[in-house]
Protein backbone atom coordinates (compact mmCIF):
# COMPACT_ATOMS: atom_id res chain seq x y z
CA UNK A 1 0.00 0.00 0.00
CA UNK A 2 2.63 2.66 1.16
CA UNK A 3 4.58 1.07 -1.55
CA UNK A 4 2.28 1.93 -4.33
CA UNK A 5 1.81 4.80 -3.28
CA UNK A 6 5.68 6.48 -2.97
CA UNK A 7 5.79 4.73 -6.43
CA UNK A 8 3.24 6.68 -8.11
CA UNK A 9 4.80 9.66 -6.16
CA UNK A 10 8.70 9.07 -7.65
CA UNK A 11 6.98 8.13 -11.10
CA UNK A 12 5.53 11.77 -11.15
CA UNK A 13 8.01 13.44 -10.27
CA UNK A 14 10.85 11.78 -11.87
CA UNK A 15 9.97 9.37 -14.75
CA UNK A 16 7.06 10.86 -15.83
CA UNK A 17 8.12 14.21 -14.68
CA UNK A 18 5.07 16.60 -16.25
CA UNK A 19 7.10 19.15 -17.77
CA UNK A 20 10.61 17.75 -18.90
CA UNK A 21 9.13 14.11 -19.60
CA UNK A 22 5.42 15.15 -21.20
CA UNK A 23 5.95 18.52 -21.90
CA UNK A 24 2.91 20.06 -19.82
CA UNK A 25 3.16 22.74 -18.11
CA UNK A 26 5.82 24.60 -20.65
CA UNK A 27 4.90 28.04 -20.76
CA UNK A 28 4.98 28.93 -16.32
CA UNK A 29 8.52 26.82 -16.89
CA UNK A 30 10.00 29.54 -19.59
CA UNK A 31 7.59 32.41 -18.71
CA UNK A 32 8.98 32.88 -14.69
CA UNK A 33 11.73 30.56 -14.64
CA UNK A 34 13.95 33.97 -15.21
CA UNK A 35 14.60 34.89 -11.23
CA UNK A 36 14.71 32.10 -8.42
CA UNK A 37 12.58 34.11 -6.27
CA UNK A 38 9.33 33.90 -8.25
CA UNK A 39 10.32 30.67 -9.48
CA UNK A 40 10.00 29.37 -6.13
CA UNK A 41 6.41 31.37 -5.46
CA UNK A 42 5.10 30.03 -8.52
CA UNK A 43 6.24 26.35 -7.56
CA UNK A 44 4.74 27.06 -3.68
CA UNK A 45 1.52 28.05 -5.78
CA UNK A 46 1.08 25.70 -8.48
CA UNK A 47 1.92 22.72 -5.37
CA UNK A 48 -0.84 24.04 -3.78
CA UNK A 49 -3.49 24.26 -6.47
CA UNK A 50 -2.52 21.07 -8.53
CA UNK A 51 -2.93 19.17 -5.69
CA UNK A 52 -6.55 20.77 -4.77
CA UNK A 53 -7.26 20.55 -7.99
CA UNK A 54 -6.35 17.05 -8.74
CA UNK A 55 -9.10 16.02 -5.84
CA UNK A 56 -11.91 18.12 -6.03
CA UNK A 57 -11.89 17.07 -10.08
CA UNK A 58 -11.98 13.86 -8.99
CA UNK A 59 -14.65 14.11 -6.92
CA UNK A 60 -16.41 16.02 -9.53
CA UNK A 61 -15.82 13.39 -12.18
CA UNK A 62 -16.94 10.19 -9.75
CA UNK A 63 -20.11 12.06 -7.86
CA UNK A 64 -21.56 14.53 -10.82
CA UNK A 65 -20.62 13.32 -14.06
CA UNK A 66 -20.50 10.29 -13.90
CA UNK A 67 -24.03 8.92 -12.42
CA UNK A 68 -25.74 11.38 -14.80
CA UNK A 69 -23.49 9.46 -17.99
CA UNK A 70 -21.80 12.56 -18.87
CA UNK A 71 -18.43 11.60 -18.97
CA UNK A 72 -18.23 13.61 -22.24
CA UNK A 73 -18.41 16.78 -20.36
CA UNK A 74 -15.37 16.23 -17.99
CA UNK A 75 -12.87 18.31 -19.53
CA UNK A 76 -15.35 21.92 -19.91
CA UNK A 77 -16.01 20.90 -16.17
CA UNK A 78 -12.45 20.41 -15.09
CA UNK A 79 -11.70 23.81 -16.62
CA UNK A 80 -14.23 25.18 -13.93
CA UNK A 81 -13.41 23.37 -11.26
CA UNK A 82 -9.13 24.54 -11.73
CA UNK A 83 -10.89 28.22 -12.15
CA UNK A 84 -12.93 28.37 -8.69
CA UNK A 85 -10.52 26.30 -7.02
CA UNK A 86 -7.71 29.02 -8.39
CA UNK A 87 -9.99 31.99 -7.27
CA UNK A 88 -11.10 30.08 -3.86
CA UNK A 89 -7.42 29.80 -2.83
CA UNK A 90 -6.70 33.26 -3.75
CA UNK A 91 -9.25 34.98 -1.74
CA UNK A 92 -8.56 32.60 1.49
CA UNK A 93 -5.06 33.06 1.62
CA UNK A 94 -5.38 36.86 0.33
CA UNK A 95 -7.41 37.00 3.91
CA UNK A 96 -5.80 34.17 6.62
CA UNK A 97 -1.95 34.92 5.22
CA UNK A 98 -1.21 37.79 3.37
CA UNK A 99 2.29 37.19 3.76
CA UNK A 100 1.48 34.07 1.81
CA UNK A 101 -0.19 36.17 -0.47
CA UNK A 102 2.43 38.30 -1.42
CA UNK A 103 4.71 35.63 -2.11
CA UNK A 104 2.91 34.00 -4.09
CA UNK A 105 1.67 37.56 -5.75
CA UNK A 106 0.29 37.07 -9.53
CA UNK A 107 1.37 33.53 -10.23
CA UNK A 108 -1.48 32.29 -7.98
CA UNK A 109 -4.29 33.31 -10.67
CA UNK A 110 -1.95 32.47 -13.09
CA UNK A 111 -1.82 29.15 -12.64
CA UNK A 112 -5.61 29.15 -14.14
CA UNK A 113 -4.20 28.88 -17.04
CA UNK A 114 -1.26 26.02 -16.70
CA UNK A 115 -1.96 22.98 -18.69
CA UNK A 116 -0.59 20.76 -16.34
CA UNK A 117 -3.36 21.38 -14.22
CA UNK A 118 -6.01 20.23 -16.32
CA UNK A 119 -3.32 17.45 -17.68
CA UNK A 120 -3.50 15.69 -14.16
CA UNK A 121 -6.92 16.03 -13.89
CA UNK A 122 -7.47 14.12 -17.10
CA UNK A 123 -4.58 11.72 -16.81
CA UNK A 124 -6.06 10.88 -13.19
CA UNK A 125 -9.34 9.61 -15.25
CA UNK A 126 -7.53 7.54 -17.89
CA UNK A 127 -5.54 5.79 -15.22
CA UNK A 128 -8.50 5.33 -13.18
CA UNK A 129 -7.42 6.57 -10.43
CA UNK A 130 -9.52 6.50 -7.19
CA UNK A 131 -9.26 9.92 -4.95
CA UNK A 132 -6.21 9.07 -2.71
CA UNK A 133 -4.07 7.92 -5.77
CA UNK A 134 -5.45 10.93 -7.67
CA UNK A 135 -4.54 13.49 -4.70
CA UNK A 136 -1.05 11.84 -4.49
CA UNK A 137 -0.35 11.68 -7.82
CA UNK A 138 -1.35 15.49 -8.39
CA UNK A 139 1.30 16.39 -5.30
CA UNK A 140 3.61 14.29 -6.85
CA UNK A 141 2.96 15.94 -10.41
CA UNK A 142 2.93 19.67 -8.49
CA UNK A 143 7.16 18.23 -6.48
CA UNK A 144 8.53 17.45 -10.22
CA UNK A 145 7.29 20.91 -11.71
CA UNK A 146 8.44 22.92 -8.80
CA UNK A 147 11.59 20.55 -8.91
CA UNK A 148 12.10 20.98 -12.12
CA UNK A 149 10.98 24.88 -12.34
CA UNK A 150 13.55 25.76 -9.17
CA UNK A 151 16.39 24.00 -10.93
CA UNK A 152 16.26 25.91 -14.17
CA UNK A 153 15.70 28.96 -12.64
CA UNK A 154 18.83 28.42 -10.95
CA UNK A 155 20.34 28.07 -14.26
CA UNK A 156 18.90 30.48 -16.19
CA UNK A 157 20.44 32.90 -13.54
CA UNK A 158 23.96 31.98 -13.94
CA UNK A 159 23.29 32.16 -17.30
CA UNK A 160 22.39 35.60 -17.59
CA UNK A 161 25.68 36.38 -16.40
CA UNK A 162 27.39 34.03 -17.99
CA UNK A 163 29.09 34.86 -21.53
CA UNK A 164 27.16 33.24 -24.11
CA UNK A 165 27.19 33.96 -28.04
CA UNK A 166 25.34 36.73 -29.01
CA UNK A 167 22.70 34.75 -31.41
CA UNK A 168 21.77 32.71 -28.27
CA UNK A 169 20.92 35.23 -25.69
CA UNK A 170 18.17 34.33 -23.55
CA UNK A 171 15.02 32.31 -24.57
CA UNK A 172 17.53 30.29 -26.92
CA UNK A 173 19.87 29.48 -24.59
CA UNK A 174 17.08 28.92 -22.22
CA UNK A 175 15.03 26.36 -24.83
CA UNK A 176 18.64 25.00 -25.15
CA UNK A 177 19.17 24.41 -21.48
CA UNK A 178 15.63 22.90 -21.33
CA UNK A 179 16.00 20.75 -23.60
CA UNK A 180 19.17 19.22 -22.37
CA UNK A 181 17.52 19.05 -19.32
CA UNK A 182 14.50 17.16 -20.92
CA UNK A 183 17.61 14.38 -21.74
CA UNK A 184 18.88 13.98 -18.55
CA UNK A 185 15.34 13.23 -17.32
CA UNK A 186 15.27 10.59 -19.41
CA UNK A 187 17.79 9.33 -18.04
CA UNK A 188 15.39 8.31 -14.97
CA UNK A 189 12.98 6.12 -17.42
CA UNK A 190 12.65 2.76 -16.28
CA UNK A 191 13.36 3.69 -12.74
CA UNK A 192 9.99 2.58 -11.69
CA UNK B 1 -39.38 15.61 -13.69
CA UNK B 2 -36.56 13.23 -13.59
CA UNK B 3 -38.08 11.10 -16.63
CA UNK B 4 -38.31 13.98 -18.43
CA UNK B 5 -34.87 15.52 -18.10
CA UNK B 6 -33.76 11.48 -18.97
CA UNK B 7 -35.62 11.60 -22.16
CA UNK B 8 -33.48 14.62 -22.95
CA UNK B 9 -29.62 13.85 -22.36
CA UNK B 10 -28.90 17.43 -23.69
CA UNK B 11 -31.31 18.74 -21.10
CA UNK B 12 -29.29 16.63 -18.70
CA UNK B 13 -25.88 17.98 -19.34
CA UNK B 14 -27.08 21.38 -19.79
CA UNK B 15 -28.82 21.28 -15.85
CA UNK B 16 -25.61 19.99 -14.77
CA UNK B 17 -23.31 21.84 -16.27
CA UNK B 18 -25.67 25.00 -14.90
CA UNK B 19 -26.03 23.06 -11.73
CA UNK B 20 -21.98 23.33 -10.61
CA UNK B 21 -21.71 26.55 -12.13
CA UNK B 22 -24.17 28.01 -9.95
CA UNK B 23 -22.51 25.89 -6.90
CA UNK B 24 -19.20 27.08 -7.70
CA UNK B 25 -20.62 30.82 -8.44
CA UNK B 26 -22.63 30.86 -4.68
CA UNK B 27 -19.03 29.36 -3.22
CA UNK B 28 -17.42 32.18 -4.51
CA UNK B 29 -19.01 34.89 -3.79
CA UNK B 30 -19.95 33.66 0.04
CA UNK B 31 -16.05 33.62 -0.11
CA UNK B 32 -16.06 36.98 -1.49
CA UNK B 33 -17.88 38.24 1.43
CA UNK B 34 -16.59 35.37 4.04
CA UNK B 35 -13.11 36.57 3.24
CA UNK B 36 -13.04 40.13 2.34
CA UNK B 37 -9.62 42.24 3.12
CA UNK B 38 -9.41 46.00 3.96
CA UNK B 39 -7.01 48.53 1.88
CA UNK B 40 -5.86 48.39 -1.46
CA UNK B 41 -2.79 45.35 -1.26
CA UNK B 42 -0.96 46.86 -4.43
CA UNK B 43 -0.50 50.31 -2.55
CA UNK B 44 0.99 48.19 0.65
CA UNK B 45 2.94 46.08 -1.34
CA UNK B 46 4.70 49.27 -3.37
CA UNK B 47 4.94 51.07 -0.03
CA UNK B 48 7.49 48.19 1.07
CA UNK B 49 9.69 48.92 -2.10
CA UNK B 50 10.16 52.62 -1.29
CA UNK B 51 12.92 53.46 0.71
CA UNK B 52 10.67 54.57 3.99
CA UNK B 53 12.99 58.04 4.34
CA UNK B 54 9.69 60.06 4.55
CA UNK B 55 12.00 62.51 2.72
CA UNK B 56 9.28 64.15 0.86
CA UNK B 57 11.52 65.09 -2.22
CA UNK B 58 8.88 63.01 -4.22
CA UNK B 59 6.14 66.07 -3.89
CA UNK B 60 4.20 63.90 -1.63
CA UNK B 61 4.20 63.88 2.28
CA UNK B 62 5.63 60.62 2.74
CA UNK B 63 6.18 57.33 1.39
CA UNK B 64 2.86 56.33 2.14
CA UNK B 65 0.76 59.06 0.02
CA UNK B 66 3.72 58.66 -2.83
CA UNK B 67 2.91 54.71 -2.64
CA UNK B 68 -0.94 55.47 -2.58
CA UNK B 69 -0.40 57.97 -5.70
CA UNK B 70 1.80 55.21 -7.87
CA UNK B 71 -1.17 52.55 -7.29
CA UNK B 72 -3.40 55.43 -8.81
CA UNK B 73 -1.16 55.71 -11.63
CA UNK B 74 1.60 57.84 -10.76
CA UNK B 75 5.28 58.14 -12.17
CA UNK B 76 7.21 55.51 -10.56
CA UNK B 77 10.80 57.83 -11.06
CA UNK B 78 10.23 60.42 -8.66
CA UNK B 79 12.15 58.84 -5.60
CA UNK B 80 15.41 60.12 -5.75
CA UNK B 81 16.74 57.81 -2.41
CA UNK B 82 15.07 54.81 -3.68
CA UNK B 83 17.81 55.30 -6.87
CA UNK B 84 17.66 53.16 -10.17
CA UNK B 85 17.51 50.14 -8.52
CA UNK B 86 13.93 51.49 -6.74
CA UNK B 87 12.81 52.38 -10.28
CA UNK B 88 13.45 48.83 -10.94
CA UNK B 89 11.78 47.25 -8.44
CA UNK B 90 8.69 49.31 -8.72
CA UNK B 91 8.89 48.79 -12.54
CA UNK B 92 8.76 44.70 -11.90
CA UNK B 93 6.21 44.45 -9.70
CA UNK B 94 3.96 46.88 -11.50
CA UNK B 95 5.30 45.33 -14.98
CA UNK B 96 5.66 48.50 -16.46
CA UNK B 97 9.36 49.90 -18.49
CA UNK B 98 11.79 51.48 -16.32
CA UNK B 99 12.29 54.76 -16.39
CA UNK B 100 15.28 56.70 -15.65
CA UNK B 101 15.09 58.86 -12.58
CA UNK B 102 13.27 62.27 -13.00
CA UNK B 103 15.94 65.24 -12.61
CA UNK B 104 13.12 67.30 -10.98
CA UNK B 105 12.92 65.33 -7.51
CA UNK B 106 16.46 65.47 -6.97
CA UNK B 107 19.66 63.47 -7.90
CA UNK B 108 20.56 59.99 -6.58
CA UNK B 109 22.78 59.83 -4.10
CA UNK B 110 24.89 56.85 -1.80
CA UNK B 111 23.30 56.35 1.28
CA UNK B 112 24.47 58.28 3.94
CA UNK B 113 23.22 59.32 7.43
CA UNK B 114 23.65 62.73 8.84
CA UNK B 115 26.33 63.28 11.63
CA UNK B 116 26.21 65.97 14.14
CA UNK B 117 29.77 67.67 14.63
CA UNK B 118 29.02 67.74 18.50
CA UNK B 119 31.85 70.96 19.68
CA UNK B 120 29.78 72.74 17.35
CA UNK B 121 26.32 72.45 18.14
CA UNK B 122 24.61 74.60 20.02
CA UNK B 123 21.28 72.91 21.35
CA UNK B 124 18.72 74.99 19.56
CA UNK B 125 16.64 71.85 19.06
CA UNK B 126 15.40 72.75 15.27
CA UNK B 127 17.00 69.83 13.62
CA UNK B 128 15.22 67.56 16.23
CA UNK B 129 12.01 69.24 15.07
CA UNK B 130 12.99 68.95 10.86
CA UNK B 131 13.72 64.77 11.52
CA UNK B 132 11.07 63.09 9.97
CA UNK B 133 11.99 59.67 11.36
CA UNK B 134 12.66 61.19 15.01
CA UNK B 135 16.58 59.76 14.76
CA UNK B 136 17.98 62.84 16.13
CA UNK B 137 18.66 62.54 20.24
CA UNK B 138 18.88 65.94 21.63
CA UNK B 139 17.44 68.62 24.10
CA UNK B 140 17.74 72.93 24.20
CA UNK B 141 20.92 74.04 25.43
CA UNK B 142 21.86 70.14 25.09
CA UNK B 143 24.23 68.84 22.27
CA UNK B 144 22.24 66.83 19.61
CA UNK B 145 23.77 63.58 18.39
CA UNK B 146 22.26 61.21 15.58
CA UNK B 147 21.06 57.88 16.16
CA UNK B 148 22.65 56.09 13.11
CA UNK B 149 20.70 53.09 13.03
CA UNK B 150 17.15 55.12 12.41
CA UNK B 151 18.71 57.79 10.16
CA UNK B 152 17.35 57.66 6.80
CA UNK B 153 19.83 60.03 4.96
CA UNK B 154 16.93 62.60 3.67
CA UNK B 155 18.93 65.37 4.22
CA UNK B 156 16.46 67.61 5.67
CA UNK B 157 17.97 68.81 9.15
CA UNK B 158 20.86 70.46 6.80
CA UNK B 159 18.36 73.27 5.63
CA UNK B 160 17.39 74.42 9.36
CA UNK B 161 20.61 73.90 11.55
CA UNK B 162 21.92 77.57 12.16
CA UNK B 163 25.58 76.59 12.42
CA UNK B 164 25.83 74.41 9.90
CA UNK B 165 27.22 71.90 11.86
CA UNK B 166 25.95 68.85 10.29
CA UNK B 167 27.52 66.76 7.63
CA UNK B 168 26.16 63.77 6.11
CA UNK B 169 28.83 61.10 5.76
CA UNK B 170 28.20 58.17 3.40
CA UNK B 171 27.17 55.03 5.18
CA UNK B 172 30.43 52.14 5.99
CA UNK B 173 30.05 49.11 4.19
CA UNK B 174 28.32 46.59 6.93
CA UNK B 175 26.79 43.07 7.39
CA UNK B 176 23.50 44.64 7.61
CA UNK B 177 23.39 46.68 3.98
CA UNK B 178 26.65 44.02 2.55
CA UNK B 179 25.40 42.88 -0.73
CA UNK B 180 26.68 39.80 -2.62
CA UNK B 181 28.37 41.44 -5.99
CA UNK B 182 27.31 39.68 -9.59
CA UNK B 183 30.16 38.68 -11.21
CA UNK B 184 31.10 41.04 -14.20
CA UNK B 185 29.02 40.19 -17.44
CA UNK B 186 31.91 40.41 -19.85
CA UNK B 187 34.45 38.82 -17.89
CA UNK B 188 36.60 35.53 -18.86
CA UNK B 189 38.32 34.83 -16.28
CA UNK B 190 35.68 33.80 -14.02
CA UNK B 191 35.73 30.59 -16.04
CA UNK B 192 31.23 30.75 -15.24
CA UNK B 193 31.21 28.11 -17.90
CA UNK B 194 33.45 25.27 -19.63
CA UNK B 195 35.99 27.52 -22.22
CA UNK B 196 38.95 26.65 -24.01
CA UNK B 197 39.34 30.19 -24.70
CA UNK B 198 42.42 29.32 -21.91
CA UNK B 199 44.18 26.43 -23.41
CA UNK B 200 43.93 28.11 -26.84
CA UNK B 201 45.68 31.10 -25.79
CA UNK B 202 48.54 28.97 -24.34
CA UNK B 203 48.99 26.78 -27.37
CA UNK B 204 49.11 30.06 -29.63
CA UNK B 205 52.09 30.78 -26.81
CA UNK B 206 53.76 27.16 -27.39
CA UNK B 207 53.41 27.66 -30.90
CA UNK B 208 54.42 31.16 -31.04
CA UNK B 209 57.73 29.89 -28.85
Amino acid sequence: MLADYSILLISAILVNNFVLVQFLGLCPFMGVSNKLETAMGMSMATTFVLTLASACSNLTYHFLLQPLGLGYLKTISFILVIAVVVQFTEMVVRKTSPLLHRVLGVYLPLITTNCAVLGVALLNLNKDHNFLQSLFYGFGAALGFSLVLVLFAAMRERLNVADVPQPFKGAAIGMVTAGLMSLAFLGFAGLV
Amino acid sequence: MVEFISQFPLLAALLALVGLAAVFGALLGFAAVRFKTEGNPIADQINDLLPQTQCGQCGYPGCRPYAEAIADGEAINKCPPGGEAGIQALADLLDVEPIPLDEEHGEENVRSVAFIREAECIGCTKCVVACPVDAILGAAKQMHTVIVSECTGCDLCLEPCPVDCIDMIPEQESLQNWHWKLPDPVSRELDIIATDAHAAATDRDVEAA
